[in-house]
């Protein structure tokens, strides 16, 4: 198949078109503003509708609406926009609407600045809005696992009848690369028909109401109930992460997700060539996050690196994972800085040289 | 038995009692939208957004799809039901701090942009539902939980005339003003209510109904009082009547008067 070099956020929208995707609702922000701008082209010519809304906010909360009348949505943004629509995405999952949200991130906090950063990663795995919810965190590391993973965002989103965001850095939606849009396919998950969604009702069935209010105290709890159940089953069946190789030795494991991920696999091509055992173990859902594979890989390493453009909020799922077993260190870059492969290889050479490790200690 | 079916349920009210307080207006107004439901034949096809206020409860009276809305945004959540399916009739219902103070950037744009839904705005200038706060529509000098002195202007500034702002955008089909106190104005009331449904239904873009309505509760008046009291008080600030219809050659908005302090050589 014919594959076409294009940027990574026009392939996203690109992607969520060939994805069923009939609405979207956004508004400008750097550095996501081309999805807008490729969606805004795009829909009318497939026969959907594109919205630029007066606000996140309100972008968000007509996501929540067309989600609600059971068509396939989507909005993007870009961190403090993403923060502006934490009020609907806590509506979404108490209300159990499917809709995909991508946050294209850029640093901050505050307004920060406009380059790439990894540091809503507490935000979209945690919470990030109110009550006890979490929504599914997909993380691609080039346009092409982009492309694919918005595939299946919306597939799992109406599965599951939850917002998935997918969390891109701004290197994600900046970087052109030459992308293969997969043909036709059936979904990723078995779905049956939206029957709860507000479509006008005909008297056969139960009328339907989008709603996440619940006076009674004792109906609330069996509904936070029902929403951790649902938690649960993602956390056990929705994990993806890639590598270690089980065969490889390995003294260092590096842990990373995202643009991250990217810059340490080049990193242990040099540390390769210099004969050091490292491997990458990369994180493609951050919710749920791979604790197990990490903790498995980990135990067979001396110690651990973890790279992130944050100062360390992945950090605290490896160090919940790995636990005191092993040394655990972090390389993060700020500001919109990059990590570049040789802080990761000068990270990684200096972890394996401290006298602890040399002696295997950590264990 | 003529007089057993005027007084017949409405099929677009589900048969159970409200919480709303005695005397309320909210129970004739939900009565009025009921019955053009019915009557219109739209009920099949209706979808409410109730946001947060006093009508959060809403979707258990309305016999019809529902979507419950965060505060304010139910006119951005209704542009997503109305975008997502067009032939579906979307009602949204909204109160005064509803619309006018947290979601007072969702009305302005959801109207601005043309959105073909109805908004009902129930105005009673309080805060009804977190028990009778000011609101951006509470009187001059009226007295709430939160301006136990009354309304102070220096402070708060004047209450914000909701059909008169938006009657300034070029885009809206129809606004208008009614009050729901007594069964004079219901009627009046529900006449505005049918020309804003017609409106969505002919595919013209959006009309807002506001009505001006009691709260005997948050007003600590009974409810014969409270309404002498809308009359005096409230419908010389708010006038009834309808600001802007379909029927005019484009959708300019309302004339301004000229400017005083325009400057030389502007065109008039």
């Amino acid at each position: 198949m014919a594959r076409t070099l294009i940027k990574g956020n026009e392939a996203i929208g690109e992607a969520a078109i060939r994805a069923g995707c009939k609405l979207f609702f956004g508004y400008p922000i750097t550095p996501q503003t081309e999805i807008l701008e490729y969606m805004s082209r795009r829909l009318p010519q497939v026969g959907g509708t594109f919205v630029q809304a007066e606000s996140e906010l309100a972008a968000s909360n007509m996501l929540y609406g067309a989600a609600g009348a059971g068509e396939r949505v989507m909005t993007a943004s870009s961190s403090p926009g993403i923060s502006l629509m934490m009020e609907a995405v806590s509506y979404l999952a108490g209300a159990e609407l499917p809709a995909v949200i991508v946050n294209v991130m850029r640093a901050g906090p505050g307004l920060g600045g406009i380059l790439p950063g990894q540091a809503d990663y507490l935000q979209a795995t945690k919470g990030g809005g109110h009550g006890d919810y979490r929504c599914l965190v997909l993380a691609p590391w080039s346009v092409q696992e982009a492309v694919d993973l918005m595939r299946d965002a919306f597939d799992l989103a109406d599965y599951y009848r939850n917002p998935v965001l997918v969390l891109c850095d701004g290197v994600m939606g900046q970087i052109m690369e030459p992308v293969e849009f997969a043909d036709e396919r059936s979904p990723c998950r078995p779905l049956g028909a939206k029957d709860w969604a507000t479509t006008g009702w005909q008297g056969d069935r139960p009328r339907a109401v989008i709603n996440s209010l619940y006076l009674d105290p004792d109906r609330l709890q069996a509904h936070n109930r029902h929403l951790q159940a649902k938690y649960d089953r993602m956390t056990r069946d929705e994990i993806r992460c890639a590598g270690p190789d089980p065969a490889e030795p390995l003294d260092l494991l590096v842990v990373a997700y995202g643009a991250s991920a990217r810059v340490s696999a080049t990193a242990l091509e040099v540390l390769k060539t210099r004969g050091v055992a490292a491997a990458l173990c990369r994180s493609i859902s951050l919710f749920p996050f791979p604790s197990a594979a990490v903790a498995r890989a980990a135990a067979r390493a001396k110690a651990v690196l973890v790279v992130e453009m944050s100062a360390g909020q992945m950090l605290e799922d490896v160090r919940l994972a790995v636990g005191e077993r092993r040394p655990i260190h972090f390389l993060g870059r700020q500001g919109g800085i990059l990590v570049m492969p040789e802080d990761v290889v000068d990270a990684a050479e200096r972890i394996l040289a401290a006298p602890a490790v040399r002696e295997g200690a950590g264990g | 038995m003529a007089e057993i079916a005027a007084f017949a349920k409405p099929a677009s009210l589900e048969a159970t009692p409200t919480h709303y307080c005695p005397g309320c207006s909210h129970g004739v107004i939900h009565r009025l939208l009921a019955e053009l439901l019915d009557e219109l034949g739209i009920r099949r096809r209706t979808v409410t957004v109730l946001p947060v206020g006093c009508s959060v409860l809403g979707y258990d009276y309305f016999s019809t799809d529902c979507q419950e809305a965060s505060h304010g945004r139910a006119p951005a959540v209704a542009t997503g039901v109305k975008r997502a399916r067009p032939d579906l009739f979307v009602l949204c219902y909204q109160g005064d701090g509803d619309l006018a103070s947290i979601g007072a950037g969702e009305i302005v744009h959801c109207a601005n942009r043309g959105e073909k839904v109805t908004v009902v705005f129930v105005n009673n200038a309080t805060y009804g539902m977190t028990g009778g706060q000011m609101a951006p529509t509470t009187l001059p000098d009226q007295e709430t939980t939160t301006c136990p002195g009354g309304r102070d202007v220096d402070q708060a500034g004047y209450p914000i005339r909701v059909a008169e702002l938006l009657s300034t955008l070029r885009t809206p089909a129809f606004i208008a003003r009614g009050a729901a106190h007594t069964p004079r104005h219901a009627i009046h009331a529900k006449a505005l209510l049918r020309r804003a449904f017609r409106c969505q239904m002919e595919g013209r873009c959006f009309s807002l109904v506001e009505l001006l309505s009691i709260c005997p509760t948050n007003w600590g008046l009974p409810p014969a009082e409270a309404g002498r009291w809308l009359e005096r008080q409230m419908i010389p600030y708010y006038p009834l009547g309808v600001l802007k219809t379909p029927d005019g050659p484009d959708r300019a908005p309302l004339p301004l008067a000229t400017l005083p302090e325009a400057a030389p050589g502007s065109a008039r």
